[in-house]
């Protein structure tokens, strides 16, 4: 492909590698290497959000050996295939804080009803009212739930999966860098509350940061994630003719 | 599954509730789960990297309204993490005895 004259070597394993999916299946696990220590040596700040950095790791790769998503994800779709399993796997934290997750049933179902229908409500709102085209205001009316269930919803209403793909991933990025300068703004010290409303909010990629954090907070998040997931998927065919 | 049954529930979540079902079955199921899930649930931000490159796909759209979709998502995540985080604590208080 673009390989140097007089680096026949490189250029020939370039053309090799390019050909197998492989190359970016290896390269997403290395920016992610890179960034997650990267990540850690700085202490985990807010900004330092591993699935940022490896984007911006990787996009610009992709760019420049004029390489097509439809490409990268013939490799990358062994990992984005994991996000399920993954959801799945939430279910021994949940088991393990099933004691102080009884206890707190009531606060748990009332802040995902509320926070669910503000995740995706007030995103319908204010993108009718920017006067964003219908199709992106469909695809970003999940954008609050983990990715293989946001895709679900956004293909079910007439969204666009690939965009709302995206819209998610920033959502999740934002929470995580926005939850712990806000609450600790707020006050707020309920590590179960924070962790909570970071997963309603933010799923995966909050429930993530929640875990960097604290162990609690991870466990709720991972409970606001997952019934934020089934939530999503019951709400936003409900609230789009509703609020669009 | 769920595609067979035409629920409305998605399949992971589907699957996490089975899960959790299982070890209230047999609680020795929980520890034999323990590592595998400690390394997926360590590396979760790996899995979302996939689909966060997709935004070299959607450069047309996004390119047309970064800015409003970006003041959106900022408004609207905080917005719900307000609301979440406030509604979790007042009915916290409201109905846990003990004060804090």
């Amino acid at each position: 492909m673009t390989g140097m004259t007089g680096m026949t070597d490189v250029a020939d394993l370039w053309s090799y590698l390019s050909t197998t999916p492989l190359i970016w299946l290896t390269a997403t696990i290395l920016a992610y290497l890179a960034a997650d220590a990267a990540a850690r040596r700085l202490g985990n700040p807010p900004l330092a959000n591993p699935v940022l950095i490896s984007v911006l790791l990787i996009a610009p790769v992709l760019w420049l050996t004029q390489t097509t998503y439809a490409t990268y994800f013939e490799g990358a779709q062994f990992i984005h295939f994991l996000l399920g399993p993954a959801t799945v796997a939430l279910a021994l934290p949940l088991w393990d804080n099933r004691d102080t997750i009884r206890q707190s049933v009531t606060p748990i179902i009332s802040a995902l009803l509320v926070g669910s229908v503000v995740a995706a409500g007030s995103a319908i709102l204010l993108a009718s009212l920017i006067g964003l085209p219908a199709e992106v205001i469909l695809s970003l009316a999940p954008k609050s739930t983990t990715a293989p269930v946001a895709l679900g919803v956004s293909e079910a209403v007439g969204g666009i999966p690939s965009l709302t793909a995206v819209l998610v991933i920033l959502t999740g990025i934002i929470g995580a860098v926005t939850v712990t300068p806000l609450m600790t703004l707020l006050r707020i010290h309920d590590w179960r509350a924070r962790g909570f409303a970071v997963g309603v909010a933010a799923h995966g990629i909050g429930t993530a940061r929640a875990f960097q954090v604290n162990p609690i907070a991870g466990a709720y998040a991972g409970i606001g994630m997952a019934l934020n997931a089934l939530l999503t998927s019951l709400i936003v065919p409900v609230l789009v003719p509703w609020l669009m | 599954m769920v595609r067979g049954a035409q629920l409305p529930v998605p399949g992971p979540v589907l699957g996490l509730a089975m899960l959790v079902l299982a070890f209230r079955l047999w609680p020795t199921l929980a520890e034999r789960f323990r590592p595998t899930v400690g390394v997926i649930l360590a590396n979760l931000s790996l899995m979302f990297i996939p689909a966060g490159v997709g935004v070299i796909g959607n450069l047309e759209v996004l390119s047309n309204d970064w800015l409003a979709l970006l003041v959106i998502l900022v408004l609207s995540t905080v917005l719900a993490m307000l609301a979440a985080v406030g509604t979790f604590i007042a009915v916290r208080r409201l109905t846990e005895r003990r004060p804090t």
